[in-house]
């Protein structure tokens, strides 16, 4: 994977197939971005599981948080790792002992390790890096352009109008 | 669509609109409305914490607003933009949200007059100053950096004289002491010159001119290049300091590369109000579809126009890029090779009464204080548009008594020809 510039369709198919997401770091802090994409996220009905070991058993936008991806009652389609660079090894081996491996991986905005991410496709995890889930939905969807965005993409097909007055939508449900 | 890059005069028709999502309308519809309902309370709450992305009130967003905003975005290579009532507002919105009272930028003296007077009176009015580099060389800028300096300002076509400034150059100096670069490109637009490609961090425009290009709205945009690091010191208080309105955000850590136009919008545009009617929006977006086509034959006109006056015994000098011989036509080569616009001054012999005798004599040619209409406009710059600046700051700003001052539209250039050449006769 190119990780230098990610083709939308690779984007889409991730925001589109994806149902479940770990955020690894989600804050109670109603003004941090690690609530904001929980908060987004849960809004466009994705099922959000914040993993905080001090919010644990409390809920963050509405998703109940657990302490740790081993904590989890199911298994998740992706997990979104809003911590420290330095931090990122000793995530892998946590997702590595998951019962059942997520489908992709993604890494926040300013966070990239190309070694990291190598070993995460070599065991056939799709790999994001350096962008955000929210801003990626939001750009894909249409709904960012309100903000004079520049979503850097064009279509002759107009957006997908989800539940609501102003919401828009990737997926079909 | 895949990630293929679309051509610039694809953008321009069609970059920020799609068909309404709401009723399949192609064109992008004129939202004329001052706000918006919410779902529930949830919601309003949301959008007004910023956490989701909406329409409130047309004052801060807008839907048709917001084509006009991603079209000269992706136009300008940035990361976002911020449409206003005027290029004026722009102005004002951006050093709102780079200066502090007691802070200073360092300007080009070649500037539109309106913003001499901006920079020079207005803005001292809320303790922000400018300091006028006093040649065009990058080392003229840098000369005038100090501890308070916040940015560097400069038009890269600089209005009236047909001057093209060295941006890379200024852009080196403006990194070397982490300040933004911001360049005014109205006359240039981004179809002969795309500013952040040389190093710009913050693009403004008067949408009043050729962008709309029919002169028949009233406009600005801040274009945000998404290249500054506001995060790397304290300099920039509004954008790295947290913000007690919205609960203690941050906006530089909130929305990364695209913070600087945010705070535009959320801090300025909320607060000191100059908000663009949708119907002007409207103007504008269905002008920009044409940019390239009428920039073409703004650029051929004018060439051939400049090089008319250039071998007429009325007149004593042209000033214009294009000519081969003029003094910027290697920067001109550099910066904007498709052409040098359709603004350009000449001196007539005869000086003050002359110029007046020209502008009282045209028949096709309008009088009047506006540029980048299709149709062909002239004026006495000394007489109108710098009149508020004595005599040494006119000539400073090529404004001097003998100097004319042309835009030159897209009619047929013969009969443009024909109309100087009656009116030149009558001096």
């Amino acid at each position: 994977m190119n990780h230098d510039n990610y083709d939308d369709a690779y984007l889409r198919d991730i925001l589109k197939s994806v149902k479940s997401i770990a955020v690894i770091g989600a804050s109670a802090n109603q003004v941090r971005p690690s609530f904001f994409v929980v908060k987004y996220m849960v809004s466009k009905d994705y099922d959000v599981f914040p993993i905080n070991p001090g919010q644990a058993g409390k809920q963050i936008a509405g998703a109940m948080t657990y302490a740790s991806l081993a904590e989890l009652p199911q298994s998740v389609h992706m997990v979104d790792i809003f911590r420290k660079p330095e931090a990122l090894p000793g995530i892998v081996e946590e997702i590595f002992q998951m019962p059942e491996r997520p489908k992709v991986v993604w890494l926040q905005l300013g966070i990239r390790d190309d070694d990291i991410a190598a070993q995460l496709e070599a065991k056939g995890i799709k790999v994001v890096q350096n962008r955000c889930p929210k801003i990626e939905y939001a750009r894909l969807c249409g709904e960012i352009a309100w903000t004079g965005f520049n979503r850097r993409t064009i279509s002759s097909k107009k957006p997908k109008l989800a539940k609501g007055f102003q919401h828009f939508g990737l997926r079909d449900e | 669509m895949s990630n293929r890059e679309p051509g610039f005069d694809t953008l321009a028709i069609h970059a920020g609109a799609q068909p309404d999502p709401a009723t399949g309308a192609r064109i992008t519809p004129i939202y004329q409305t001052a706000s918006f309902v919410f779902d529930d309370v949830d919601h309003a709450a949301s959008l007004f914490g910023l956490q989701a992305f909406g329409n409130i009130y047309t004052r801060i967003t807008n839907p048709t607003t917001a084509v006009l905003e991603e079209r000269v975005a992706a136009l300008e290579g940035g990361t976002a933009a911020l449409a206003v009532s005027s290029g004026h507002a722009a102005q004002l919105l951006v050093m709102h949200a780079l200066m502090q009272p007691g802070d200073e930028f360092v300007a080009a003296k070649k500037l539109y007059g309106g913003s001499i007077n901006q920079f020079g009176q207005s803005f001292k009015s809320f303790d922000w100053h400018v300091k006028w580099a006093e040649g065009l060389a990058p080392a003229d800028f840098e000369a005038q950096i100090t501890k308070k300096t916040k940015a560097i300002f400069i038009e890269s076509l600089a209005n009236p004289g047909g001057v093209v400034m060295d941006i890379a150059g200024i852009a080196a100096v403006a990194k070397k002491h982490h300040i933004p670069l911001i360049v005014d490109n109205t006359m240039a637009t981004p179809y002969l010159c795309r500013p952040i490609e040389h190093g710009a961090d913050i693009v403004v425009e008067s949408l009043t001119k050729f962008l709309g290009g029919h002169g028949n709205s009233m406009g600005g945009i801040i274009v945000d290049g998404g290249t500054f690091d506001w995060a790397k010191d304290d300099r920039f208080p509004i954008l790295t300091q947290p913000r007690e309105e919205y609960n203690g955000m941050v906006l530089a850590e909130t929305f990364g590369n695209f913070a600087f136009a945010i705070a535009c919008r959320v801090l300025g545009l909320r607060d000191l109000g100059p908000a663009i009617s949708p119907f002007n929006a409207f103007q504008i977006i269905a002008g920009i579809e044409t940019l390239a086509l009428r920039m073409e034959r703004h650029c051929e006109n004018a060439l051939k126009v400049a090089e008319h006056l250039k071998a007429h015994d009325k007149v004593e000098w042209v000033s214009y890029a294009g000519l081969k011989d003029d003094e910027h036509h290697a920067m001109q080569q550099k910066y904007m090779p498709k052409g040098a616009g359709a603004v350009f001054t000449f001196g007539v012999k005869g000086g003050y009464d002359a110029g007046i005798a020209v502008v009282s004599n045209v028949e096709i040619f309008s009088h009047l204080a506006n540029i980048g209409d299709t149709r062909s406009l002239i004026i006495h710059p000394a007489s109108t548009t710098h009149r508020q600046l004595n005599d040494e700051q006119q000539a400073a700003a090529g404004a001097g008594a003998d100097v004319l001052r042309l835009s030159v539209g897209i009619e047929s250039v013969d009969d443009l020809i024909a109309d100087l050449d009656q009116a030149l006769a009558k001096i």
